[in-house]
């Protein structure tokens, strides 16, 4: 990576709590060409005065039948909830979307979350991120617990599977063990996008896991380190760091936001910084932290490929390959059940 | 006007059972969103109350392996509900979640946001479960006694019903199985909180029923069997302080159609020989036998050996034989009285019966006249094809329901609670306000 600026938009799930308030937010973040839309949550309620939220996978299922396009990242947590009804949610998402899924990785810190669930309490940041490792690790493989031509539809023999297509997972780790397979076969994207943040916690998960990471830097020189520390730790599990796009966090001025870096002007602003960060090494494309004023962000885009810094799409295309990313080989194909 | 019972239908997305036919050419996918869009369309143009979707959180097995003869995988209820929300406008979105993998803050959220989004659109089915067997697939594995299950079930309720109507003052709920306190993120929602569904037939899955359910899922077939489950359930009501009339009783219930009554049976008993092929049928006769039959020939007689009373063979799903050599012995003198009948014709005769055969016009006679006899309040279709499969009824048994003034021509309200006739649910702040 390093040729192309990718672009996207976080959302919250704030608001109205209504199909049209979320929906048409969806539609104006479409309308920038964007490649994604990450729906930024937490199960931490607001103050008693600040408007509600709701589910992020709830509101990019909704959304993913009518806004087309563009990728659906809702983040989804996982320290207080089960890797396996994370698992079937996203594939499901990918699915209702034609390959356009993602997933934003993110803890629970708090005390308040912990006693929202009462089962455990609340754990130093480093154990959540190990324990959110095994939670991705776990996810990953029930996508992958069906092969691409598990249902066979073989009248002749009665049988609707080939079970030796379908894979146990037996994942038993530090904090939870899971058999599987999923209840969901295999998604269009096979794997759809993995999102984690930048954290020194994070860095083993997002490391082994991550397709994207995002970084809240303060100016390019920050991001630049960050973005060579992600490369390195991706290089040190094995991977390629060309198929992890680091992309920075960019706040507008009027942003409610309090990380990021922070840029003066609209969209032409946007597109200058945008274009400096890739040609400097300082991220492979931003994440717009959503504006009031979105509107004005329709086509920006189209002026970052007029500076020959976009990927070519097709129509139709999954969130995969607007990354360039391949179709994951089955981690279990071959292996036999 | 016409003061008749009306009558309330709902659609079951065919599923994992043999029910569900896959080797029929017109069978499309299981999975892609095309097919539930179909299915959802089709219910909303026969202005059913709700749409539904089944749930199992395990793979089923048979024999120590992944059982493969019938349909296999399904997507998430809630997010594919989510999806269906957008394409339709009126339909309610019904679906199975279970009771025991879910923690209650997080599950009030999930449908809280789906009652949101589609405008009071959700229904939650409540399943309860105990089996080690799903609870591999789960941080806390097979935690819960299998007489803790409508405990944690009531529990998980009452936690999610203080925190859909807390109106996001503090919560703080203590019971056996949960202990957790804090906010919660949404308001109520347009219908208050979703529509609750119950399903299980025991004693005890009556008493939850009759105490809780805004609707249920019963399975008995005959006008007598279904006035009695309906006089039992509704009579349980008044012990609640609840009323007959805010429990809306649905069988599931299957039909064959023809343009003629013998084109009916014909379409019929076809549907039957595919949902038992000759492996299903052995499948079956294994479920009740306890033992590996496989090298009997389907198309030949029952086994002369007796069945295993102690063994199971299938798990991961729900277990009606109660006591095999008595099944086992009535099997053998039906088979004999009627001539004969090979294991494949004698599992197609006790399996697959559907609840209606006939032409539009006869179906829709017999199923009023269940209706107004008070052996139900209404069906929850069961076909036996994606995506199609409610076509037919939807072109052509809904208009002569219509012409019987026993079904609505439009639908009169926008959430599913006004489609079932029932009253929203008051806050905790309305009736604190009320009580003080």
């Amino acid at each position: 990576m390093g040729r192309y600026a990718f672009l996207g938009v976080q959302l919250g799930t704030s608001g109205e709590p209504s199909a049209a308030h979320h929906v048409a937010l969806a539609e104006a973040a479409a309308r920038t060409g964007a490649d994604l839309i990450v729906w930024a949550d937490s199960l931490v309620p607001p103050g008693p005065a600040d408007p509600p939220t709701l589910d992020a996978t709830a509101v990019a299922a909704r959304v993913a039948p009518t806004v087309a396009g563009v990728g659906l990242v809702p983040t989804v947590t996982v320290t207080h909830t089960e890797p396996f009804h994370i698992s079937k949610a996203i594939a499901t998402l990918d699915l209702v979307s034609q390959g356009r899924a993602g997933w934003q990785v993110d803890v629970s810190r708090t005390d308040e979350e912990a006693r929202l669930f009462g089962r455990k309490p609340a754990a130093p940041l480093a154990t959540l991120w190990r324990e959110a490792a095994e939670a991705i690790e776990v996810v990953v493989r029930l996508w992958d617990s069906w092969e691409d031509d598990a249902v066979v539809r073989d009248v002749a023999t009665g049988r609707y599977v080939d079970r030796d297509r379908l894979h146990y997972i037996d994942f038993v780790g530090e904090f939870f063990s899971v058999k599987g397979p999923s209840i969901t076969p295999r998604s269009p994207q096979a794997h759809p996008l993995v999102v984690l943040p930048d954290d020194p916690d994070a860095l083993p998960a997002a490391a082994a896991w991550a397709d994207v990471v995002r970084v809240a830097a303060p100016d390019l020189v920050a991001a630049h380190a960050a973005r060579e520390r992600i490369r390195a730790a991706v290089a040190g599990a094995g991977r390629d760091p060309d198929a992890v796009a680091v992309l920075l966090d960019v706040a507008l001025g009027d942003a409610d936001v309090d990380a990021g870096l922070r840029v003066r002007g609209g969209p032409g602003a946007l597109v200058e910084v945008t274009v400096e960060a890739v040609r400097e090494g300082a991220a492979d494309g931003v994440i717009l932290l959503a504006p009031a004023k979105l509107d004005a962000f329709a086509g920006v885009a189209d002026r970052l490929a007029e500076r020959g810094l976009r990927r070519p799409v097709s129509d139709g295309a999954t969130l995969r390959e607007r990354f360039g990313l391949s179709r994951p080989d089955n981690y279990f194909a071959g292996v036999g059940s | 006007m016409s003061t008749k019972k009306q009558i309330h239908l709902a659609a079951h997305f065919p599923g994992v059972n043999n029910t569900t036919v896959w080797s029929d050419p017109a069978s499309g996918s299981q999975t892609d969103f095309s097919s539930f869009v179909h299915f959802a369309h089709s219910a909303e143009r026969g202005l059913f109350d709700f749409l539904f979707l089944a749930e199992g959180l395990r793979l089923r097995e048979h024999r120590g392996k992944i059982h493969d003869l019938d349909v296999v995988g399904r997507p998430d209820t809630l997010t594919v509900l989510g999806a269906i929300g957008a394409v339709t406008t009126h339909l309610g979105l019904g679906g199975t979640i279970n009771t025991t993998f879910n923690e209650p803050y997080e599950l009030a959220r999930q449908f809280a946001s789906l009652d949101h989004l589609s405008g009071g659109r959700a229904a939650w089915n409540l399943v309860t479960s105990s089996d080690a067997f799903t609870g591999e697939n789960f941080r806390r594995g097979g935690f819960l006694r299998p007489e803790q299950r409508y405990d944690r079930a009531q529990q998980i309720l009452d936690a999610a019903r203080e925190l859909w109507l807390s109106d996001r003052a503090p919560v703080e709920f203590r019971s056996d199985q949960f202990t957790f306190e804090g906010r919660f993120t949404l308001p109520p929602t347009p219908q208050g909180h979703p529509v609750l569904i119950q399903s299980g037939d025991s004693d005890e899955g009556r008493e939850f029923g009759a105490r809780t359910a805004d609707a249920i899922f019963s399975r008995h077939g005959t006008v007598e069997a279904g006035q009695a489950f309906y006089r039992d359930l509704k009579g349980r009501m008044p012990r609640y302080g609840r009323r007959p009339a805010e429990i809306t009783i649905l069988p599931a219930t299957t039909f064959a159609l023809g343009d003629t009554e013998a084109e009916a049976h014909e379409v019929a008993e076809r549907v039957r020989r595919e949902q038992v092929s000759p492996q299903t049928a052995i499948a079956f006769l294994e479920q009740v036998w306890g033992r590996d039959l496989s090298a009997y020939d389907p198309d030949g007689p029952l086994p002369d050996i007796e069945p295993d009373p102690g063994a199971t063979i299938t798990r991961g799903r729900v277990r009606h034989e109660k006591d095999p050599l008595a099944v086992a012995k009535a099997w053998r003198e039906l088979a004999a009285a009627k001539g004969g009948l090979s294991i494949r014709e004698l599992i197609i005769e006790t399996t697959a019966r559907q609840s209606f055969v006939g032409t539009p016009r006869q179906v829709a006679a017999q199923m009023d006249d269940y209706v107004q006899q008070d052996a139900a309040d209404g069906f929850i279709l069961v076909p036996h094809l994606v995506p199609g499969g409610l076509d037919e009824f939807v072109e052509k048994v809904v208009p002569e329901l219509q012409d019987r003034g026993s079904y609505r021509t439009a639908y009169t309200g926008s959430t599913l609670r006004e489609h079932l006739g029932l009253a929203r649910p008051t806050t905790t702040r309305q009736s604190e306000r009320a009580a003080g």
